[in-house]
């Protein structure tokens, strides 16, 4: 008995025309989310993980960006053969974001108090002072001391931490199903991205909420991460736990990155970093997009593009030498 | 203030030594000295020591100071108060011929490798532009062999020195700020974020680079971070900053094994475990309510008290010095030396 | 390919710059109707002065368009019968004399003042700014016309003059690009290195700066063009007989209803002058940055 996810992307393909080249910034992205778990897309710069979440709410602007395969299902609703129209009333209401800098995010010129009220008279849901009110609730549930004065003020006049919180009010106000967060505590200090986070994670159980979470980070995966989908030059190159994943890879390049971190393999010694930098999206290398760089490469990883492994319930690895790499690790 | 300068285990002299380094940059008209609406302190009584070939990592959040540290050292802004030695040479004092004298042995690798490279010279230019500054330390015959070797010696190819920096990646421009700071062959190479712009797998790279050259040369680095596994694999002693004092330092056994100021702990606790080979479990994370204070106003006494679950009247008071044990020391009149369990 | 080879960049050829001027089809006519003027210039007064001055009553107010009176004559004739092609190529030794040299003193004085008061700042930058102030305060051409009513209108003192009224936009635009260049790292690290402010204001600052101040100038340049022509029509310009383009445009506006070409060629004149100066500078600009110039580089189709 297989619940419908929240969220079901499968095969995404997503090219970036310019009148020179075609930039294959996504290249078959497939992850799934279920109600109540919290899915994280790890991937460095130039992986295609922001542009992938930028897809799923149907945020490009076409040209130059163009979905040129895949499909994207949000409770068994097909997202993108949609009217944008009508995805515009899922947008806040069922699916809802929150972006790396709250200060370029949120609108500058009204209040707080007002852009989260905002919302609720958008969307018919209350209007008028019982906006307000919920408004200063929303904000204090997010941790916002002295809500009530707080929600007249102005984004600059927030710290960087608390305007993430405003943004996160702003996202979780309508109750959604799907709050997909990109790079949420990236260009946040250390402390505050653990209170940040510890918002996220007791909001998402209160209410059984899907999260998507796209980071960078290994720490913040480990941390918050149920499930894992490690991407690479726009194809996702690994999925499956959490734990087993990152204790274990099956995939070269996760064995690599975890390798070329301090700390995460144990601590001494040297760092074993990945050589040469990621491809150019407009030349992506035959075969297996990671063989230049992989040390487990072989000639049928410039040939062949790498099937999908299999490894265990759940867990997917895309690696001509994915037992290899298990064994390895 | 207790000058608390910390000496470490051998008896060789210190090659940068700083001493209740302070800077504070004033709010509001420049004019009018009347009418300060008030002051930054940014920096407020910084003591430390650095040894011959170690590392000494600084570690803190935004808003702690470090940044400003460095660039004082540098003198690239001119401190309020306090007083930093090179070799024994009062940095602070110098003219400006000492100074230039001095710049040649203290060097500096910025954060942001897109900005910190003139867009309009070409590599070889820029590495070279330290012997344009000062003629003397290499002839220019030389010059442009030993630009080409020391591409080689970053990781870099020879051809590379007619290129512009818009044509390389983060990485590898960070490298060649590298290699400019080292074309003097300095002693002492401040490290102002240098990996904190990069990403993950590049930035291992870039560590790797720094410790080589420190194995073969011996220089000493004052290695200013944020990411704490970063510092901890790099640093020797490592000292931890708050709203612009150092709260802890110690050897990085010490700091990271043991941490005795709160703050510490809790910005250990912070940062998740990334050891997957063991098996996880969530671990007990402290939580600081509240945000770091504004640096123009900060709490009087103990500046960390309003967050720290440990605070008493007496924290309110005296600013608590850095007390030693055993070569660690921290400033805090509760440190946690009986490893009592967090709140 | 192997790692070592994604490692090493791309060996490309650098284009040299006639090759991108070849490319660019406006700047490459810009860059030949600027030869044409320098040549002009050059030897214009000497080789068609007496074309120039020469009187035929009977082409008086000849309309353009007819080589009966000969090639000289296919642009018209002007109120005495002078030939206004001889008489546009002569006027651009003044022309170009009295609008390039004021916009570069200009430049140079605006340029070197506004380095000075961005990157010193504090009592010298602000004596220097209420200076460039009170300069600015004054309506140009007002401030001309008393000036040269003053002393004579000549040559030299009309570039003076313009010089002056044109100078405080440069040390404005140098100043704010100083203050910003000032505060980026890369200036910091030469500073760390033991760069003296000399050395960074050489090196570093003014090459930022001087492409911004050569757009600058191109736009001035028709600014000052006219300018002149105002002066001219006022008559404290350039006086008779030295020949200006904006001169002619003064004495041909009272012909405009019988004896269009008069003002229309020598104002054709100096717009052509200033379009292909934009132009050329525009293209400048972008091959002298290594980063803008990969956009003339590239090729139309990709390389592989």
């Amino acid at each position: 008995m297989s619940e419908t996810p929240v969220l079901k992307v499968d095969d995404l393909r997503i090219q970036f025309r310019s009148g020179r080249e075609t930039v294959h910034a996504v290249n078959g992205a497939s992850f799934q989310v279920n109600a109540g778990e919290t899915a994280a897309i790890l991937g460095e710069s130039g992986s295609g993980k922001s542009v992938t979440a930028s897809a799923v709410m149907r945020l490009l602007q076409s040209p130059p960006a163009y979905v040129s395969g895949g499909t994207v299902h949000f409770k068994g609703l097909d997202v993108l053969a949609m009217p944008l129209d009508r995805w515009r009333e899922y947008c806040g209401r069922d699916v809802a974001m929150v972006f790396q800098d709250a200060l370029t995010s949120l609108n500058p010129v009204f209040s707080v108090g007002w852009q989260i009220a905002e919302l609720f008279r958008t969307h018919g849901v209350a209007s008028g002072k019982e906006a307000d009110e919920r408004a200063v609730e929303l904000l204090e549930r997010v941790g916002i001391p002295d809500p009530a004065a707080r929600s007249k003020d102005y984004t600059h006049q927030f710290s960087g931490g608390m305007r993430q919180r405003v943004m996160i009010a702003m996202a979780i106000a309508l109750g959604p199903d799907l709050l997909i967060a990109d790079e949420p505590t990236t260009a946040l200090d250390v402390t505050v991205q653990a209170q940040i986070m510890e918002l996220l994670e007791s909001l998402r159980e209160e209410s059984d909420m899907a999260m998507v979470l796209i980071t960078h980070d290994l720490g913040v995966v480990a941390d918050a991460a149920d499930n894992v989908a490690v991407m690479y030059a726009g194809r996702v190159v690994e999925s499956g736990p959490v734990a087993e994943v990152l204790s274990r890879p099956g995939h070269a390049y996760t064995l690599a990155l975890l390798d070329s971190v301090p700390q995460a393999r144990g601590k001494g010694g040297k760092l074993r970093p990945i050589i040469g930098s990621p491809p150019d999206l407009a030349r992506i290398p035959k075969g297996c997009a990671f063989n230049p760089r992989c040390r487990f490469a072989t000639d049928i990883c410039r040939q062949e593009v790498p099937p999908s492994v299999a490894m265990a319930e759940g867990r997917v690895a895309e690696c001509h030498h994915a037992d290899q790499v298990f064994n390895d690790g | 203030m207790d000058n608390g300068v910390p000496t470490g285990a051998n008896d060789t002299p210190p090659i940068l030594e700083v001493r209740n380094l302070v800077k504070h940059f004033a709010i509001g008209k420049s004019l009018s000295f009347k009418r300060n609406a008030g002051v930054v302190k940014a920096v407020d009584g910084v003591s430390f020591e650095l040894r011959p070939g170690e590392t000494l990592g600084l570690v803190g959040e935004s808003g702690c100071g470090k940044s400003t540290v460095a660039r004082t050292l540098l003198r690239l802004e001119e401190p309020t108060g306090g007083s930093a030695f090179f070799r024994g040479q009062d940095i602070f004092k110098a003219s400006p011929q000492e100074l230039k004298a001095i710049r040649r042995r203290l060097q500096v690798i910025f954060q942001d490798p897109y900005a910190s490279l003139n867009p309009r010279m070409t590599v070889a230019e820029i590495i070279g532009e330290p012997w344009v500054i000062h003629p003397d330390a290499l002839p220019r015959a030389e010059r442009g062999e030993r630009v080409r070797s020391l591409l080689e010696n970053v990781g870099l190819r020879r051809e590379h020195a007619e290129r512009y920096p818009h044509e390389f990646s983060g990485g590898q421009r960070q490298r060649i700020g590298i290699a400019r700071a080292m074309a003097l062959d300095p002693e002492v190479l401040i490290c102002d974020e240098p990996v904190s712009a990069l990403d993950v797998s590049v930035q291992a790279q870039v560590i790797n680079l720094l410790m080589e050259i420190q194995e073969r040369m011996g220089i000493a680095y004052v290695f200013i971070a944020h990411d704490l596994s970063v510092v901890r694999h790099m640093s020797h002693r490592v000292a931890v900053m708050y709203l612009g004092r150092i709260v802890e330092i110690g050897t990085e056994g010490q700091v990271y094994n043991h941490p005795r100021h709160p703050y510490t702990k809790a910005l250990l606790s912070a940062e998740p475990p990334l050891d997957f080979t063991s098996a996880r479990k969530k671990h007990q994370r402290i939580i600081l309510k509240g945000e770091v204070p504004s640096p123009a106003n900060p709490p009087s006494g103990c500046r960390f008290r309003n967050r720290c679950w440990k605070a008493q009247d007496i924290c309110a008071g005296d600013a608590p010095p850095l007390e030693s044990k055993g070569g660690h020391m921290a400033a805090c009149y509760f440190p946690e030396d009986d490893n009592t369990a967090a709140p | 390919m192997t790692t070592a080879e994604q490692e090493a960049l791309i060996i490309r050829r650098g284009v040299p710059w006639w090759r991108l001027l070849a490319r660019d089809k406006f700047a490459l006519a810009a860059a030949l109707w600027l030869l044409i003027l320098f040549a002009c210039f050059l030897v214009g007064p000497e080789l068609f002065g007496k074309a120039a001055t020469s009187l035929n009553l009977r082409a008086r107010n000849l309309p353009p368009g007819s080589l009966e009176h000969g090639w000289l004559m296919f642009l018209g004739g002007d109120a005495l019968g002078r030939s206004m092609i001889a008489r546009l190529i002569v006027a651009s030794r003044n022309t170009l004399t009295v609008a390039l040299c004021s916009v570069v003193f200009a430049m140079i004085a605006g340029g070197i003042l506004g380095l000075i008061a961005g990157y010193i700042g504090r009592g010298v930058g602000h004596v220097i700014m209420r200076f460039a102030d009170i300069l600015q305060s004054f309506p140009s051409l007002l401030l001309a016309v008393v000036v040269l009513y003053v002393l004579e209108p000549s040559v030299t003192n009309l570039i003076v003059v313009l010089a002056i009224t044109r100078m405080p936009i440069y040390l404005r635009v140098t100043r704010a690009e100083v203050l910003e260049i000032r505060e980026r790292v890369f200036v910091d690290a030469s500073s760390a290195l033991g760069g003296s402010s000399y050395h960074i204001l050489l090196r570093h600052i003014a090459p930022v700066v001087a492409p911004t101040l050569l757009t600058i100038l191109t736009v001035d340049f028709s600014i000052v063009m006219l300018a002149e022509s105002s002066l001219s029509f006022l008559g404290i310009g350039i006086q008779p007989p030295e020949i200006t383009w904006g001169l002619m445009v003064a004495q041909g506006r009272n012909y405009l209803s019988q004896a269009w070409w008069l003002a229309f060629f020598p104002g054709l004149a100096i717009m052509l002058a200033t379009l292909s100066g934009n132009i050329l500078s525009n293209w400048l600009r972008i091959v002298s940055d290594p980063e803008q110039r990969w956009r003339l580089e590239t090729p139309r189709k990709s390389d592989e």
